[in-house]
């Protein structure tokens, strides 16, 4: 009673009621804190026997990983990565399990994979035994520690590729180009180098499901989806970026940027060249960074001319330090393995801090040596883009046409390796519900996947996306098949 | 200086308005100093002297923050040469106000911005900032380590091309042994693998990115034979990384949240600064070992720190050991490690285990003993604890191909790094190779072996020169580098005289070594010499050099 007797003291002599309350209340406060913080950690035991310690071992606990990583291992909710994962499990094959899933939610094409055999089959040792002044093959070419943000002589062979693909319009520059293992910590990067922890980005609606964790998982940068609709086929309006803004401001959260995807995932629609002014002038009028994925610039399949981020920038009306481009050859060359990745950037600090990152994420130089060749080939990179181009565009059209046999409409769009498919008619109720439920019996019941709206944030119910450059010809027939079944259950 | 400069332009200005009942020549002022004449207003309608200067200092300061932070802006920079300098002229009566509209000019934009809608105004000036977090990576290099590395980048020795040059004694990387790998990758297994294994969907398409169930395996036979079979490694237990550094960051970032702490006994790896802090946010907490223990790691000092960061509210999540150690050399004992262990069951924390120099063990007595076969024989419960940091191009001398691997046992540390992976993926065609390399056990055994011997070689070569140089190095058994005593030479026991002698070895000597206080060694005059990228034919012209730093450095004392 040491304790509680002074204080009472205190509370009779002077406030009464009001420091009465106050006094405990703080000091349970403190206590609690004063439990929390010890909690964990249990006192040690004065005894540092070994034997006395292996009878206690269970009583200690299992030591805990930190609280950040809870959230990372636990298995995922996201429709997306539930699909890829039960699609691993039982994978369709023509031959051996014909009642498998069906891929068509993994935005890979194996359409030009004769050419890139071909290419490789000729040319891969070469590319990478790199021969010294006295004809030898020079090993360390390969094996030692190289420049962490890519060999100069890929950064330029990049930078060529890249204003090819995109038109010839502009032209890049090998010093703002920073080479990383893929697309993916590309944008971790560079949310880290824009944003500060608890900062957001503005990020345009329905979106590719993978930024989720590209940037929330150890960057602590929010992601605030700005909605767009059907009505304007999901392109975004300076209108709604506005809105958005100011509603996070008022929710007291810092916008640092916008990001967004263009040819859009998964729309597949081009932004057009005004669209990119208007999200260039917002920018500079808010003062906020903008980064676009450009990622599928050279799957470009519809009439649209596709116009980069890069050429709007340099245009001279803007500001451009605060542009930042995303590109890499996991779809445009169809080598996600080779995990090439790159970010171009206006902005001097950004390069520089993005350089000292690649220790965590560099490409090895072997296969930095097999990209020098393959992307200076200009011949072969010619006709590879050319085949390329035509035949997701014939895909397009076989898989297209099937659907609307069926009575479904997709969305207008020109680029991307999948189209954004309106299975509204299927839907058994007109909400996210209804919208998982049939993702559910596609899965199961038809053995397709394909990502739901709901996975990309989408905010109209009954969107899927369908990526069809994995397929072969005869693969089509069968899902259409197995959608046609499913409609039918449907509606019977 | 500049706070009496602005006071005495002030005062200046009131006596003319106060001579002139604030009439004369107004017009043309107030238009230029809307900001301040409200100010003015305030100060001379109440606190006189105190605000007067207050509020100027005040917004002078500020002006100063916001020019450093757009320093980069040249149109601003060059505004503030100009007003400084017409500042430190006022003696003219006109220049004062000519002074204050500048600095006017400068507030009304600071406060003016949120405010303005003009695009005009705001576009040229209001370059648009990193995040803070990204300004601390772009700030974090000058530290000896990197300085020397970009010198040695400018000028590389070269025995015919660039005798002058300087001699890279710093990054460990291997060297001296590449002959032997040309047989490996010209002759043997990887040219068949590349050109049958590689089928193109083999290697172009989308695979797990913690590596393939075959690699992952060849790893696991591969780590075993790196510890002579003392213990087995669990392939399921692995998941591969892009390079020790990623493999770092990534447990750093599953074992403990922003703002907790790892203890790191000292001198430790330059790298682990950046590995560790960077991007995580976790804190390093330094626990020195002396030269008096022979840099072995006390028990009682390892407690003591663990006392005072909880003292000061610091959670410690774990202890990062290497070993063997980065950059002595010297292997931990089994009874260390035991130690090691029981500190952590007692304190419920992790251990980090950077095994990255394993297969570099080239001393014929040194056993080295891996933290997996400790915790082999223990329970689940502190299986749990430890994790295992492997570094596969290290021991393969092919740092380029940039592959590691994490081993743990803790379930929730393997399925979060094993999505956090994507994110620092070995790329597909590394991963051939990687198989190709290390699943012919032969190939393996006889390449650990000649590296051993090789290794062997250039140390005794060096340490020996070295003594007869009058420099003592701590005996180290495995890793690329020796951990050399040369205190004897610097002129002030401190890091400064330390930092003195690495400038004359780089300079004078030319050869680029790296200072103990980049590993955060706390007695001032060791330097760790990584001898891996030394023949031995190039190791009397690296003494030789030393010699002549040595003989500088005592003609001046």
């Amino acid at each position: 009673m040491r304790l509680i007797v002074p204080l009472r003291g205190v509370i009779q002599g002077r406030g009464g009621l009001f420091v009465g309350s106050l006094i405990p209340c703080c000091l349970f406060y403190v206590l609690q804190l004063y439990l929390k913080r010890r909690r964990s950690p249990p006192d040690p035991p004065p005894t540092s026997s070994r034997s006395n310690l292996f009878s206690r071992g269970n009583s200690i606990g299992r030591v805990r990983v930190s609280s950040r990583a809870v959230p990372v291992a636990k298995p995922t909710d996201s429709p997306y990565y539930i699909g890829l994962e039960r699609v691993k499990a039982d994978p369709y094959d023509q031959m051996n399990n014909r009642d498998g899933i069906i891929q068509l939610g993994l935005a890979e094409s194996s359409l030009c994979f004769d050419l890139l055999q071909r290419w490789m089959s000729e040319n891969l040792m070469e590319s990478m035994m790199i021969q010294s002044d006295d004809g030898e093959f020079d090993i360390s070419s390969i094996a030692m520690y190289k420049p962490f943000e890519g060999l100069l002589e890929l950064r330029v062979a990049f930078a060529d590729f890249m204003s090819r693909i995109m038109g010839g319009n502009v032209s890049f520059d090998p010093s703002n180009m920073v080479i990383t293992a893929g697309g993916t910590p590309a944008i971790e990067v560079l949310a880290f180098c824009l944003a500060d922890h608890g900062n957001a980005l503005l990020i345009p609606s329905p979106y590719y499901p993978g930024f989720d964790r590209d940037i929330k998982f150890r960057t602590g940068v929010e992601l605030i989806p700005v909605h767009c609709r059907s009505s304007d086929n999901f392109t975004v309006t300076v209108s709604a970026l506005e809105q958005a803004f100011n509603q996070a401001r008022k929710r007291g959260s810092k916008v640092s940027g916008i990001l967004f995807s263009n040819p859009s995932n998964p729309v597949g629609n081009i932004l057009s060249r005004e669209t990119l002014h208007d999200i260039l002038r917002f920018a500079q009028e808010k003062n906020i960074h903008v980064i676009s994925d450009e990622i599928f610039a050279g799957s470009v399949y519809g009439d649209k001319e596709f116009v980069s981020m890069a050429e709007v920038a340099v245009s001279g009306e803007f500001d451009k330090s605060r542009v930042h481009i995303i590109y890499g050859l996991s779809k445009d060359l169809s080598i996600p393995g080779f995990r090439a990745g790159v970010i171009y950037s206006f902005h001097e600090d950004v390069v520089n801090a993005a350089k000292k990152l690649m220790r965590f994420s560099s490409v090895p130089v072997p296969v930095q040596r097999i990209l020098i060749s393959l992307l200076s080939d200009t011949r072969f990179i010619e006709e590879y883009m050319a085949s390329h181009r035509q035949r997701i565009r014939e895909k397009y059209i076989r898989f297209v046409e099937g659907l609307k046999q069926l009575g479904i409409p997709c969305a207008e769009s020109d680029g991307g390796l999948y189209c954004w498919v309106d299975m509204r008619s299927l839907l058994t109720s007109y909400s996210e519900k209804g919208e998982l439920e049939l993702f559910e019996k596609l899965l199961s019941v038809a053995k397709i996947n394909a990502t739901p709206g709901t996975a990309c944030y989408c905010i109209e119910p009954g969107w899927f996306r369908c990526c069809f450059t994995a397929l072969a010809d005869e693969d089509i027939p069968v899902i259409m098949a197995r959608i046609r079944q499913l409609a039918e259950s449907a509606r019977s | 200086m500049t706070r009496t400069e602005t006071n005495r332009s002030r005062s200046s200005n009131s006596n003319s308005e106060n001579s002139g009942d604030g009439n004369g020549g107004g017009g043309e002022r107030t238009n230029a100093m809307r900001v301040i004449v409200p100010l003015q207003g305030v100060v001379q309608g109440r606190g006189g002297l105190v605000l007067g200067s207050v509020i100027p200092c005040a917004f002078f300061y500020f002006l100063q923050f916001y020019l450093k932070r757009n320093r980069k802006n040249d149109s601003d920079s060059g505004d503030q040469n100009s007003a400084s300098s017409s500042t430190n002229s006022d003696s003219n009566s006109g220049l004062p106000d000519r002074t204050r509209s500048q600095s006017a000019g400068h507030l009304t934009e600071l406060t003016g911005l949120p405010r303005s809608l003009s695009r005009i105004l705001l576009s040229p000036r209001n370059s648009v900032s990193v995040s803070s977090r990204a300004n601390c990576v772009i700030k974090g290099g000058d530290s000896p380590y990197y300085l020397g590395q970009k010198r040695v980048k400018e000028d590389p020795y070269d025995e015919s091309g660039n005798p002058d040059g300087v001699i890279e004694l710093g990054l460990a990387q291997n060297n001296h042994k590449l002959s032997f790998e040309d047989d490996l990758v010209s002759e043997n297994p990887k040219e068949e693998a590349i050109s049958d294994g590689l089928s193109i969907s083999g290697i172009a398409s989308y695979e797990p990115c913690d590596g393939l169930m075959e690699l992952k395996m060849a790893v696991a036979g591969f780590m075993s034979e790196a510890t002579k079979n003392s213990v087995s490694f669990d392939p399921s237990q692995l998941v591969l990384t892009s390079g020790a550094a990623s493999a770092i960051e990534i447990l750093s970032f599953c074992l403990a949240d922003s703002g907790n702490a790892f203890l790191v006994p000292t001198p430790c790896s330059p790298g682990y600064d950046r590995d560790v802090k960077w991007r995580t946010g976790v804190e390093i907490i330094h626990v020195p070992c002396r030269s008096a223990d022979n840099f072995n790691i006390s028990m009682v000092v390892l407690d003591r720190a663990f006392y005072q960061a909880k003292k000061r509210g610091v959670r410690i999540r774990g202890i990062i050991i290497s070993n063997p150690s980065n950059p002595m050399g010297s292997l931990l004992s089994r009874e260390n490690l035991y130690a090691i262990l029981d500190f952590a069951r007692e304190r419920n924390i992790h251990i980090i285990s950077n095994e990255i120099f394993a297969g570099s063990v080239h001393e014929e007595e040194g056993e080295f003993v891996s933290m997996a076969e400790i915790v082999d024989t223990e329970e689940n419960i502190d299986r749990e604890r430890v994790h295992i940091v492997y570094d596969l191009s290290k021991d393969l001398s092919f740092p380029g191909l940039r592959s590691a691997a994490i081993y743990s046992s803790n379930e929730s540390v393997l399925s979060a790094s094993r999505k956090l992976t994507t994110l620092s993926p070995v790329s597909s065609p590394t991963q051939h190779l990687l198989i190709s390399a290390i699943s012919n056990p032969k190939f393996v055994q006889r390449f650990v072996k000649t590296n051993r011997q090789r290794l062997q070689g250039v140390y005794t070569e060096l340490v020996k020169g070295l003594k007869e140089l009058g420099i003592e190095c701590t005996r180290s058994n495995g890793g690329f580098f020796c951990w050399a005593d040369m205190h004897g030479l610097i002129s002030a026991y401190s890091e400064k005289g330390e930092i003195e002698l690495w400038n004359k070895l780089l300079n004078i000597g030319k050869i680029n070594v790296i200072p103990g206080s980049c590993c955060h060694c706390i007695e001032p005059g060791w330097f760790r010499f990584c001898f891996s990228n030394l023949s031995e034919r190039d190791v009397p012209v690296v003494l030789n050099r030393i010699r002549k730093v040595c003989e500088t450095c005592k003609s001046h004392n």
